[in-house]
């Protein structure tokens, strides 16, 4: 049985007046995919802030490898942190720094490897993620495809246990969003890390997960599969389901 | 009645609010001294596009503000029949107010806005966001270097637009209106003493302080200031807010400190 790398417990969030997550719970195993899906403003983005600790819960417990993060000093977080590799909705790159030193930010901060290691190293990612010839360009100076290749070459140059995507095809035309997929199941593959996609790409996402939350009026709902979702009987995820995967098998027979 | 209340208690929250952040920002700004790697190169690239890079702004501004002073300084010395004090009216001018407060107010105006901008982007666009994510101290990483940079440039620019400053009052008073240049630098010998040059040097360490504290950490806070709106409005916002909030506050000080330090 795979192990427990992030859990939930009784999480509460909420901003001002709204309360954003009320008492909700999650599991996350290790080396499995989970996409958290749902209409917009309802939490996703806060549960990934959540995990990563760049927002504190009003309550509850959140545990990373059993950690509880939620009462953790900087320093602590910070090693939490590193187990963490997240590629932003905007790629989120350094927009002073070139394509590679925006990659080699991660090892020359946090590692002590001397400039030729770092440069190898640099080198061999942007290679294998197509960006040979682009290193001395500007992140102003990249299509929104290959800022996001960029940006998770960064995410994977510390090899992270755990991998967060943030929207990670939007944005994109149906070619690039279909490279980053590959990119995903490629790069995955090699690290082995375990995946939480935050993501609008409803149906298609899904044929990447092992496990699916939906995000809804702040409540979380847990599906094993995209099938499970569809054979739900509450109202408000077969509304959902209408809304956004009612051809859900014709789009899978159309690939 | 109530509701009256409760916008006064909900704003003076905000007012306190902003102030914790704003004094949290302080201390681990100025505490990302102690961290390790320091990062010296960022510092020395800060140095340079906020002290090197004013020099010439400095300069034309010194000049003119020492000829001004001079042309007055001269009119009104004159009904007195006191034309010899001019080098000392310039000079104590120039090293007790003018110089700090003017290098400060041409600092803000030209650096400090586009610290505030530059990280009030990064905040919108995540990249503090990542630096975070990959365990990277954003104060260590890029506040702190400007902070140092800030604290290194501002003194220096203030002795360069007093040294710049007092030669423009030469100009104007001895090259274009006639007094004698030995009585306006024997004037500014015998008046000027070090506690003059000292008040000048500590005045332009705190706005150097208010400065850089006050524009990056709106810049920092962008996204939770309330009022400024989002995205480009957003940083425009805090952009013009800090800017003021810093002009008014060196201005503010630079009473406070005369007023101790006289």
């Amino acid at each position: 049985m795979s192990q427990v790398v992030i859990q939930f417990k009784n999480v509460v969030k909420a901003f001002g007046q709204q309360t954003i997550l009320d008492h909700v719970d999650l599991t996350i195993s290790s080396g499995k995919t989970t996409v958290i899906a749902g209409p917009s403003g309802q939490g996703k983005s806060v549960t990934m802030k959540l995990i990563l600790g760049l927002l504190r819960p009003d309550s509850g417990r959140i545990l990373v490898d059993g950690q509880d993060i939620t009462v953790m000093r900087a320093k602590a977080l910070n090693e939490v942190r590193t187990k963490f590799g997240v590629l932003f909705q905007g790629a989120a790159l350094l927009d002073s720094l070139n394509v590679f030193a925006n990659v080699a930010l991660p090892l020359e901060e946090r590692t002590k490897l001397g400039g030729e290691e770092i440069r190898a190293r640099v080198l061999a990612t942007l290679a294998q993620l197509g960006l040979t010839g682009h290193e001395e360009k500007y992140p102003a100076q990249l299509s929104g495809g290959m800022k996001k290749r960029v940006g998770l070459a960064r995410a994977l140059m510390l090899q992270p246990e755990i991998m967060l995507f943030d929207e990670p095809t939007t944005g994109l035309d149906p070619e690039n969003s279909l490279e980053i997929y590959k990119l995903f199941l490629e790069t995955q593959k090699k690290f082995g890390y375990t995946s939480i996609i935050v993501s609008h790409d409803i149906p298609k996402i899904f044929n990447l997960a092992d496990q699916v939350i939906l995000v809804n009026k702040g409540k979380f709902s847990t599906f094993a599969s995209p099938e499970d979702i569809q054979l739900s009987k509450l109202p408000e995820i077969q509304a959902f389901v209408q809304y956004t995967m009612g051809k859900v098998y014709l789009s899978r027979e159309m690939e | 009645m109530i509701r009256y209340l409760e916008k006064i208690g909900s704003n003076i929250i905000m007012i306190l609010e902003d102030l914790g952040r704003m004094g949290s920002f302080l201390a681990l700004g100025l505490g990302g001294v102690f961290k390790r790697p320091f990062r010296f190169s960022a510092m020395i690239r800060q140095v340079r596009l906020i002290g090197a890079d004013s020099f010439w702004v400095i300069f034309f501004v010194a000049g003119f503000t020492g000829m001004v002073l001079g042309l007055q300084g001269y009119y009104t010395l004159r009904k007195f029949g006191s034309e010899g004090a001019l080098g000392s009216a310039v000079s104590l001018s120039l090293l007790r107010e003018l110089g700090p407060v003017l290098t400060a107010l041409m600092v803000t105006g030209r650096a400090g806005s586009a610290m505030c901008a530059e990280i009030g982007i990064m905040r919108n666009s995540e990249q503090l966001d990542a630096l975070e994510c990959m365990a990277i101290d954003p104060f260590r990483y890029l506040i702190t270097p400007k902070f140092l940079a800030t604290l290194i440039s501002v003194p220096i620019l203030t002795l360069f637009f007093n040294v710049v400053g007092i030669f423009g009052g030469y100009l104007a008073g001895c090259g274009l209106l006639g007094v004698n240049p030995g009585a306006y630098w024997a004037g500014m010998e015998q008046s000027v003493v070090n506690q003059d040059i000292n008040m000048g040097i500590i005045k332009s360490f705190v706005f150097a302080l208010l400065i850089v504290w006050i524009c990056t950490g709106r810049g920092y806070f962008v996204h939770v200031i309330r009022g400024a709106g989002f995205g480009a409005e957003g940083v425009s916002k805090v952009t013009t807010q800090a800017v003021v909030l810093s002009s008014v506050a060196i201005l503010v000080w630079d009473y406070l400190l005369t007023a101790i330090l006289l």
